[in-house]
C-alpha cells in the first residue's frame, strides 16, 4: 500500500490497545468469549505491512503478552509465531480475498491457535480451559471485517 | 507447523523462514518448560511483571471508571433516599415545633391569667373549659371543675382580659358558666373614667355586649372602659368588662346605647379562673345605693 500518507503511530498504538483489550477485566461469564485481539491486530499488520512485522516481533509481542496476562511464559509467543508464519505464507493469496473470505480464513487461524494452545496445555500438563473458550475464534472472525476497515482507515489516513 | 511449511513453491526464502520459525518455536518451548517446571525464571518474571504494571493499570481504568460511576449513582440514590427521609423528619419536627409553640402560647396565656390573679389579689382556681355553647340563645361554658373541687353556684369566672361570667350550676365534677354575653345576663357596670353607672346586657354574640339606658347628658364617650361596679353583690367591683364603642340614640330617643367589646376572650382560650373567697349573695338583696362593695382580699 503506497497511496496516501501513512500514519506510523497506528501500528504501535493498535498493538498496545489490543494488549489492553486483552487485559480489561470482564465478568466471569464473558471471560471466555473475549476475542484474541492481539492475534487479530497482529494478523492485520502481517497482511498489510509484512516488512515491519516478522516472526521476531510476533515472538517479542507474545512474550510481553505472556507477562502481562500472567500466563505461561512462551505460550503466547509460540502461538503468535505460528500464526504469523502461516499468515505470511498465505499472504499473497489472502490479500486478494474479499473481506468475508478473509474473515473465514482468520477464523480458521484463530481456531488453529486454540488447537495449538490446547496442545501446549496437554503436553505440559497445565490446566485445561473450559469449552466455552472455543467460541472466541468465532467472535474474532466476526470482528475481523470492522477491525480491518477501521485500521485501514487509520493507517492510510482516510476518513470513513 | 511443519505441515504448513510444505507450500507449493519451494524457494530459498521459504527455507530460511521455516528455520526461523523452528528457532522461535524451540525458544518458546524452552521458555515454557523453564517457566512450568523450573523455579529460577520466577525472579525474571517478577521483575518483568513490575514493568507491565502500567499496562494493568491502564487496562483496569475503564472498569474502575465504571465502578466509580456506579458508586456515584448509588451515592445519588442514597442521597435521594436520605433526602426523602429527612424531609419526613422535617415534617415531623415541624409538627412537634408547632405543638411546642402552642404550648408556649398556652404558657403565656396562663401567665397572663396568673398575672390577673396577682393584680386583683384574689384567690383563684384554674379550670379548663370542657364544652362551649355559643348558640345565640345560650352563651354558656362547661368547666371541668365541680363541687368536688370547691366550685359553688354564683362564683365569678374571669380570664386574663376581664370578666367572663358566673357559675350557674354545679355537679360533682363540672360547672356551668353563664357568660356575660348570654342574652339573659346583665352586669352592673361603671365607667372607669367618670364613674357613671350603666347596665351591660348580653346580646347572644360572643364578641359584643350592649350598654343601654345611658342618659343623654351622661359623661360617657366611645372608648370608655367599663368595669364591674360591684352593685348587686353578684360581682366584685373593679373587673374589666369591656370597651364602649360608638354611642347612638336608642329607640325612645331619650337615652343612648352603645356596643361594648368584651375584654375577656370569651370565644378563645381553654382555661378560665374561678374567683374564690368572694361570697356572692345568692338572692338579690337591697343594696345601699352608691356604696360599692369593697374588693375583698383573699
Amino acid at each position: 500500500m503506497s497511496r496516501g500518507r501513512r500514519n506510523g503511530w497506528v501500528l504501535p498504538v493498535s498493538l498496545l490497545l489490543a494488549l489492553l483489550l486483552g487485559l480489561v477485566p470482564l465478568p466471569e461469564t464473558l471471560q471466555p468469549l473475549r476475542p484474541y485481539w492481539l492475534a487479530l491486530v497482529l494478523a492485520y499488520w502481517v497482511l498489510e505491512e509484512p516488512e515491519k512485522i516478522g516472526l521476531g516481533v510476533a515472538f517479542a509481542l507474545g512474550l510481553v503478552a505472556d507477562l502481562a496476562f500472567g500466563g505461561m511464559i512462551g505460550e503466547q509467543a509460540m502461538r503468535l509465531v505460528i500464526l504469523t508464519f502461516i499468515l505470511d505464507r498465505f499472504r499473497p493469496r489472502m490479500r486478494f480475498f474479499p473481506l468475508s473470505q478473509q474473515a473465514v480464513a482468520i477464523g480458521g487461524l484463530l481456531l488453529n491457535d486454540r488447537v495449538v494452545g490446547l496442545v501446549i496445555h496437554l503436553v505440559l500438563g497445565a490446566v485445561q480451559l473450559p469449552w466455552t473458550y472455543w467460541v472466541s475464534p468465532l467472535l474474532g472472525m466476526l470482528l475481523w471485517a470492522p477491525l480491518y476497515l477501521m485500521l485501514d482507515a487509520l493507517r492510510l489516513n482516510r476518513r470513513g | 507447523m511443519p505441515t504448513y511449511a510444505g507450500s507449493p513453491a519451494s524457494r530459498p526464502g521459504d527455507v530460511a523462514g521455516v528455520l526461523r520459525l523452528l528457532a522461535f518455536l524451540v525458544l518458546s518451548v524452552v521458555l515454557m518448560v523453564l517457566d512450568h517446571r523450573g523455579q529460577w525464571l520466577q525472579v525474571t518474571r517478577a521483575q518483568a511483571e513490575i514493568a507491565v504494571q502500567p499496562l494493568w493499570w491502564l487496562a483496569s481504568l475503564p472498569s474502575r471508571l465504571g465502578t466509580g460511576l456506579r458508586e456515584d449513582a448509588v451515592t445519588r440514590n442514597q442521597l435521594a433516599r436520605d433526602n426523602r427521609v429527612l424531609r419526613n423528619a422535617l415534617l415531623v419536627s415541624g409538627a412537634r415545633n408547632a405543638r411546642l409553640q402552642a404550648s408556649a402560647a398556652e404558657n403565656a396565656r396562663l401567665r397572663g391569667l396568673l398575672a390577673s390573679a396577682e393584680r386583683t389579689r384574689l384567690d383563684v382556681q384554674l379550670a379548663s373549659i370542657l364544652d362551649i355553647d355559643l348558640d345565640p340563645t345560650r352563651q354558656r361554658l362547661v368547666l371541668d371543675a365541680g363541687s368536688a373541687s370547691g366550685v359553688s353556684i354564683g362564683q365569678v369566672v374571669i380570664d386574663a382580659g376581664g370578666l367572663m361570667g358566673q357559675v350557674t350550676a354545679v355537679t360533682a365534677t363540672t360547672a356551668n358558666v353563664l357568660l356575660i354575653t348570654d342574652p339573659d345576663h346583665v352586669v352592673p357596670a361603671v365607667v372607669a373614667r367618670s364613674g357613671v353607672r350603666l347596665m351591660v346586657y348580653g346580646t347572644g354574640r360572643s364578641d359584643v355586649l350592649l350598654a343601654t339606658d345611658i342618659p343623654l347628658s351622661a359623661d360617657v364617650h366611645a372608648g370608655d372602659v367599663l368595669l364591674t361596679s360591684g352593685l348587686g353583690a353578684r360581682f366584685p367591683a373593679g373587673f374589666t368588662i369591656g370597651t364602649l364603642g360608638a354611642l347612638k340614640p336608642d329607640d325612645s330617643r331619650a337615652f343612648l346605647q352603645g356596643d361594648v367589646m368584651p375584654a375577656a376572650q370569651l370565644d378563645r382560650g381553654r382555661d378560665v379562673l374561678l374567683l374564690r373567697g368572694y361570697k356572692p349573695v345568692p338572692v338579690p338583696l337591697p343594696v345601699p345605693v352608691g356604696k360599692p362593695i369593697p374588693e375583698r382580699a383573699p
